[in-house]
Parts: C-alpha cells; structure tokens; sequence
C-alpha cells in the first residue's frame, strides 16, 4: 500500500509534466487542427535555454527559490519565441496548404532543430543545474514527499491555474475559443485570426518550456534529442484526453504518469517506450475522439 | 511472355551497371550500390501509400526491421539448402521476409487505416516504435547487441563460371528492384491504381462510386510493407549485422524525405530522391573536412523538406515520370 | 394524396420513417417515400430543408438514425456507401467532389471499376483479360462522355474544366456504375437559363436510354415543376407535401413554406 501511495506521487508528478506539454499540442491542434510536431523540441531548446541561462549568470550550483524562477523565466522567454518564429516562417505560409503539406513542414521543422541543436551544443548529454536541493520533505512510513516532487506538482498547478485564467478572463482567451470554435467566423466578427494563432503558439511554448525546467529539476540529464520521447508521451496524453480539449490535456497527462509509473513498477521497464504508442492506438481504435472529445461528422 | 519484356530491358540495363560497379569500382562503392537499391525498394514502396493513395505512413523502417530479422534470422538457423544451392536459402527467406512483412501490414493497416492524416501517421510511428523496441527485448536476435555474423550471398558456382558474391547480390537486389518497379507501376496503370488515387483524391465520393476504400488502404499497405521486407531482408545481407537502431525513426524519416523530395506520387521521383538521397552522406563526407567533423547532412535534409513545402510542395518530380517527359518531347518534336 | 395507390410491385426505392438526428437537430423527421421503376422524382424544399442530408442516409454517407431505406425490396441500412452503390444506387454531389487531380477520362474510369474483374496479378502479367476489360471500360467510358458532349477533354484534367462541366461530369461518372436508381444533387445549381433546360432535356434522355430512376434535388421550383412526375417537399427534416406538379403547385402548405422563406429575401 505504501508503495503503492509512493507511486503515486511519482507518477502524478511525472503526469503533470506531461500534461504541461500536452497542453501546447492541445492548444495547437484546437486552433489549427494540426499536430505541432516541432513542439517537443521547443521543449527541449527550452531545457538549453535554461542550461545556458544558469551557466552565464553563475547560478548553476546555487538551488533556491529564485534560481527557479529565473529559469522558468529564461526557458519560458526562449519557447515563445521559438514558437512564434515557427509558426510565424513555417506554418503560416501553409496555412491554406493540404494538411498532409504542414504535417511534413512540421516534421521537418523538428528534424531541423533536433540536429542543429546536435550541432550547436554537442550531441553529449549535458548536467542540468541543480534548482532546488533535493531533500525529503516529510516522510509517512516508507512514502517520502520529497522537495522536488513538491515543486514540479506546485509549479504545474500554479501554471495551469494561470492558463486557465488567461483563456477564461482575458480578452486574447476568449479570442481563443472563438478562432477554435470557428476561424472564420471570428475573423468576420473582427478577432485578428493571425494575433490569436501567435498567441497560442506563445503560450503553449511557455508551458512547454516550464515543463523542460521540471523536466532538468527531476532528471538532470538534458541532450538533443530529449524532446522526442516525452514529446510522443505528451502528444498521446493530449489524444487520450481528447485532443483540442484542455481539461482532456491535463486529464490524459495525468493518466499517462500515473500508468507509466505503475507499469515500471509492477511488470516491466523495458516496454515503458511501448506502453504510450499502446495506449494511443487503443484510443484512436476504440475511442477516436478521446475521453473528453467530441466526435465530429464530416460535412458532405 | 511479352509481360517479360519492358522488365527484361530494363534488368539488362541494370546488369551493365552492376558489370560495370563488378569490375571498375571498389567495395565501398559496390556495397553503396547495394545500399541504393535498397533505398530505391523502401522509396517505391512507400510512395505506393503516401504518395498513389494519400494515406501518410511514418512507421515504414518497422516493416523494414521485421524483414531484416527474419531472413537474417532464417538464413543463420534455417539452412534448408547447401553447397552451390545455397543461394535458394535466401530466395525463399527473402520471400518470407516479405510475406512476414505484408501479414504485419495487413495487423497494422486493418484497424489503424480508418484513421486520417495526422493520426495515421502518429498511430503508424507508433506501430513502428513497437517494432523497434519488441526486437530490443527479444534475446533470441540479440536485443540492443542486434545479430551480427548475417551471412552474405554466396558467390555462384555455375560450373564453368563462378559469379562473384557481390555480383549475385546485385543481381538478386536488381531483381526485386525490377519486380517491386513493374507490379506498382503497372498496377498504377489499371483499374485498381485508379482505385488507389481515387482513395487519395476523396474517399467519400470515392466510396460512392463504388470503390471499397478500406480494403484499398489495406491492399496498399500490405504491397508496401511486403517490399518494405523485401528491403530489410537485402539490407541484412549487404551489412552482414543490424541492431534495433538500425531501423529507429529516423529510417522512416528518410523514406520520407525520399518520397517527398522526389514527389508524391512518381515513381520516377522517388527512385531519383533515393539515389540521391543516399550518395549525398558520400558526398557531404568530403565536406566535413571543412566543418570540422560535423555532419550537416541531417540539416541539409530537414530544410530541404521544409523548403519544399514551402516553394514547391508537390515535390521536384511533382505526379509526373520521366516517360511523361519523354511523351511531350515526342509530341513536340512531331 | 393523388397516386397512393400505385402497384407496390413496381416500387424500385422506398424510404421508411427515415430520421437523421445531430445532438438536438433532427435534420430529417420520419420522411417516408416511394418511387417507381423509371420514374422521374424530385425532391425540393427551402434551403436547410434536410435535402441534402436525405440523400447521405439513402447512400449510406450518414447512418440513419432510425427509419429503414429499401432498394428493390432489400434493405440498405447498415450497409457502406460502396456496397450501396454496387447494389445499384448512385449520386451526385451538391458541392462537386470530382477527383481533381486526375483526367476527365480517370474520374469516369473509377466509376467502373466495380465492373473490373481482373485481379493484380492479371495487371502484372499483362494478359489478354487485362487489355480486354481495360479496353471495354474506355469505350464504354468515352461514349458516355460524348453523350454528354465532353468526350474531346477526356484527357484534360478534371478540375480545369468549367463549373457547368464538373456538373456534368459528376453526372457521368455515376452513371459509368451502370446504377438503377440515380440521385442528382442540385445538377443544374450556378448553370444559366438555356444551360439548365439542355441539360433537364439531357436528364430526360438518359433516363429512358439506361432505363434509369432518377430522383433529384433542385431549388429552381419552376424547373422541377417542368418535368418531374412525382415531387416530395421538404420543410425543417418533415415532409410537408407530395404528388404531382399540379398538386404541389396548388398546396398551400408548399406556398406557405416557400413564402416564408421569400419574405426574409
């Protein structure tokens, strides 16, 4: 039972990391309908952002409150804008392009910056700096709270507290679900289509880049290519919760920790990889739209 | 026996190149020779599905891996045939590789086909990925030290003659090439091709003109993932060791740089894009003496796709041939 | 209703209590109808009407919601567009979905490929029965195009041709699936005066040369008036009418529905 409990902390603090980047597919898929593929390497130059950031202002071996924040920040800063030149360079000029088209853009675009990053800052994993010292925080029998754990579920909710504000409340955020419902209604009714597209890409980006920091805080181990597995892991997340809905999001990014972390843990870690593409194709076989989706009927 | 005809010239063309490559080049370049039909077959192959019926497989190097096991596999623990038929044994673990390959792609494509676009191609990445790490937990093949020690095509003791390994291993390689050309290419010239594009073009008018749009998909799939096998059985051969990172993501990627480069949909195009695509690491190894050891190769290729798409979207060769080319010169000149 | 009683032996397509509900939109309500072996039907009805959506449950588009669709006695539920067609129903589409990419002559070539019997193995060899069926389905395809006056751009690409032609060619390409029964979906829609008589005349003509059904939808009420024997309203999914022109042309249900609509105009 304890370990059991212990698991579970595991994994929904892994499941809320997932969630942070499922949301950026999410957000994407909701206003464009395509699958942002280059997300997952937005996440990871997020990661290097933060590595280099540490690295020039000399907070690499000095974890504390501030140095998290200003990581978030640096990463947060270097996604939004990754993704705004993205969208801005590759996706809009295809906007009305076949989707298959962007689809290969967007493959394209994340081969791009997984092998200039190879290039840029060496295929050799890096050492993440250390955020926040890592101690056990308190301890119920054999189930430990240990700091890390604590930050990335408080990091994650304060961030999902804040985009649920910002799609809510603000005027962009209703802007938002307005595009996602109907672009060209929206557009008639005088939303600037092309602002709230940019805006989605800025702010998924940021989640992302949250993510990679959480991501560095728990495994400190950043390389190139670390955005193409948990990026998959995500993107399942977001198709298990209903892709296009947000709450689905964070819903599938939870399941998918929670039943990672299991898995590990009681039949086999070798088959961890195998076990989302194994979700995902249950899902779309049994349930296209996902839990929280809607299903749709093309017009004929 | 005129159906042998068109294929017949063009495997005496062939022939000369491999005499050619046989007798004037070095190993390096004829086992290049080697890695470009194998290319040529996963191409061909995967144009049949992205390409003719517009679906968008990205797990092609799974069918790949699953062909390069098997004959690997067969050939090392199944010898049927000794002595100077030794040569049977990879006919028919290359045929199995092939059928092994199309029955995974008859599993996959049943269920998954009914998909579009994007999900289609995440749920067949994903089918590829499984693939890869089944065969990293299977320690009857290795797992991730892979199998090495695959045994090459002999040489061809004819009696009076002996051909040499290479020469053989050309020829069988340049038999699939020109069967894998002529079933797709004529298969795109009846009514059954047309069936394929109709697929492509739109599957519900498609379905009201009384095309069976499933079992399209599935036809096509099935064909591709069979010379997906065939391929992966010629690659073991030519290497003589795979692993599981032989066939990763980045496998699938290039089949589909080549198809796109070349253009969905031309078979000429893609066969190009695979020849290219294959000798451009040679070439840019020349390069890197310039750029210090780094390889670009890999950003030279991301951007030439995205620079596709965004300046010439229906890849350099577009849905023509080289024959189409030839058709208008002739008219022209007419 | 002037011809109820009309021999049921002679019943090619029927439709029962067919009803289409999207969440909490009935499209179409309990819309029963009948049509004879070689008649001439039309179904017509304000914009929304759930026309268009009629037509996707007899192909098989759309999965009814409940009610039953029968085809010379057997019923179609269930069953996928492609089977319905081979069973010998076929359409038209409103929004013209030709194959764009490929010829006038590949687009009809489709259409016959329920009739091909070769397999592909006979592609690859090349044999006698490829070139001969390839050969019959190309005769059969081109003369149907010179029918309707497009046989010399059968090797133009489909999509270049002019809006009226697309029209056209939708028409010809189903009836290359040798149907019984064909649905026209607005045929005559963004074709001018003269256009739309030569090709109702054209409609007219083919019916008796393939002996077909034709059951069609057309906003001009005049058109529809002109030649169809029998005509079904639609308002808001229901039924609201049937019968001959004279009959429609006198109901004040139609006049009231169609008013209706003509006053926001």
């Amino acid at each position: 039972m304890q370990d059991f409990l212990q698991h579970m902390i595991n994994g929904l603090s892994l499941g809320s990391i997932y969630a942070l980047i499922a949301l950026g597919y999410t957000m994407v898929y909701g206003i464009l309908q395509m699958i942002n593929f280059a997300h997952s390497d937005v996440y990871m130059i997020g990661a290097f952002a933060a590595f280099y950031t540490a690295r020039i202002l000399g907070i690499e071996n000095s974890p504390g409150f501030s140095t998290l924040i200003i990581l978030l920040i640096s990463s947060m800063v270097a996604c939004s804008l990754l993704g705004l030149a993205i969208e801005r360079f590759a996706y809009r000029p295809l906007r009305k392009a076949p989707k298959l088209n962007i689809l290969i853009t967007a493959i394209g675009v994340s081969l791009l910056l997984e092998y200039s990053s190879q290039i840029l800052f060496g295929a050799d994993p890096k050492v993440f700096p250390e955020i926040m010292q890592d101690s056990v925080l308190a301890e119920f029998g054999l189930v430990q709270l240990k700091i890390s754990d604590i930050t990335v579920l408080g990091v994650s909710v304060v961030a999902m507290l804040a985009l649920n504000y910002i799609i809510q409340k603000t005027k962009i955020g209703k802007a938002m679900r307005a595009v996602s419902v109907n672009a060209r209604v929206a557009s008639m009714l005088g939303v600037n289509v092309n602002t709230v597209i940019s805006m989605t890409f800025v702010v998924g980006s940021s989640l992302a880049g949250i993510g990679s920091v959480l991501v560095g805080m728990k495994y400190p181990k950043i390389d190139p290519l670390m955005g193409m597995m948990i990026g998959l892991k995500a993107f399942v997340a977001a198709v298990l919760g209903g892709i296009g809905n947000i709450m689905g999001a964070v819903l599938g990014g939870l399941l998918m920790g929670l039943s990672e972390e299991y898995v590990v843990a009681y039949f086999s870690s070798t088959y961890r990889d195998a076990l989302a593409f194994g979700i995902l194709i249950l899902v779309l076989i049994f349930r296209p739209s996902g839990l929280l989706g809607k299903s749709s009927v093309e017009k004929v | 026996m005129k159906f042998l005809k068109q294929p017949a010239l063009l495997a005496i063309g062939m022939i000369c190149i491999g005499l050619i490559l046989n007798f004037g080049t070095n190993a390096y370049i004829q086992l290049t020779s080697l890695f470009v039909l194998v290319n040529c077959l996963m191409a061909m192959s995967l144009n049949l599905v992205n390409g003719y019926t517009g679906q968008f497989s990205l797990g092609h190097a799974g069918f790949m891996a699953l062909g390069a096991y098997f004959s690997a596999y067969a050939s090392m623990h199944w010898p049927l045939f000794s002595g100077p038929l030794a040569i049977l044994n990879f006919v028919l673990t290359t045929l199995g590789s092939g059928l092994l390959a199309a029955f995974a792609g008859y599993v996959v494509g049943l269920p998954s086909l009914r998909l579009k676009g994007d999900y289609l191609a995440i749920v067949t990445l994903g089918f590829g990925e499984i693939i890869r790490v089944s065969l990293l937990n299977m320690d009857f093949v290795g797992g991730a030290r892979g199998l090495s020690g695959i045994p090459s095509i002999p040489n061809l003791d004819l009696g009076f003659m002996v051909i040499e390994h290479y020469m053989v291993s050309f020829l069988f390689s340049t038999f699939w090439f020109v069967t894998c050309f002529f079933v797709i290419w004529r298969i795109m010239h009846s009514s059954h091709g047309r069936g394929f594009l109709s697929v492509r073009e739109d599957e519900i008018a498609a379905e009201a003109m009384g095309i069976d749009t499933t079992k399209t998909k599935v036809r096509a799939f099935v064909l591709s993932s069979f010379f997906a096998g065939v391929a992966g059985a010629l690659f073991c051969h030519a290497t003589n060791y795979i692993s599981p990172s032989s066939f990763n993501f980045q496998k699938s990627v290039d089949a589909i740089i080549m198809v796109v480069l070349g253009g969905m949909g031309s078979m000429s195009g893609s066969i190009c894009a695979a020849i290219f695509i294959t000798l451009l690491p040679e070439i840019l190894r020349s390069l890197k003496e310039y750029t210090g050891g780094i390889d670009f190769r890999m950003v030279i290729y991301s951007l030439s796709l995205i620079l596709v798409m965004l300046l010439r979207p229906q890849g350099l060769f577009g849905q023509t041939e080289i024959t189409d080319l030839w058709k208008k010169y002739v008219k022209r000149s007419n | 209703m002037s011809n109820a009683q009309t021999n049921s032996s002679n019943i090619i397509l029927e439709a029962k209590n067919l009803t289409m509900q999207f969440g909490g939109l009935k499209a179409v309500d309990q819309f029963s109808f009948s049509i004879e072996k070689g008649q001439l039907a039309g179904l017509i009805g304000p914009n929304g009407a759930g026309k268009t959506t009629a037509f996707n449950m007899l192909t098989g588009v759309y999965m009814p919601t409940s009610g039953e669709v029968i085809l010379n006695g057997e019923i179609l539920n269930g069953k996928k567009p492609f089977q319905i067609s081979h069973k010998g129903l076929t359409r038209t589409f409103q929004n013209i979905r030709l194959f764009k990419d490929l010829t006038v002559l590949e687009n009809v070539l489709i259409a016959g490929h329920q009739h091909v019997s070769y397999g592909l193995l006979d592609t690859f060899l090349q044999n006698d029965r490829f070139e001969v069926e390839e050969l019959k389905l190309r005769n059969k395809a081109l003369e149907i195009l010179a029918l309707f006056g497009l046989a010399d751009k059968a090797f133009e690409n489909s999509c270049s041709l002019p809006y009226g032609e697309q029209r056209k060619l939708e028409i010809v390409r189903a009836l290359m699936t040798d149907p019984k029964v064909i649905l026209l979906d607005e045929p005559a829609a963004g074709m001018n005066h003269s256009e739309t008589h030569k090709l109702m005349d054209l409609i007219a003509q083919i019916r008796k040369d393939f002996k077909l059904t034709v059951l069609l939808i057309e906003h001009d009420m005049k058109l529809v008036m002109g030649i169809c024997e029998k005509i079904f309203v639609l308002d808001h999914g229901v039924k609201i009418e049937e019968g001959n022109a004279h009959h429609i042309q006198n109901s004040k249900k139609v006049i009231e529905a169609y008013l209706g609509v003509d006053e926001v105009h």
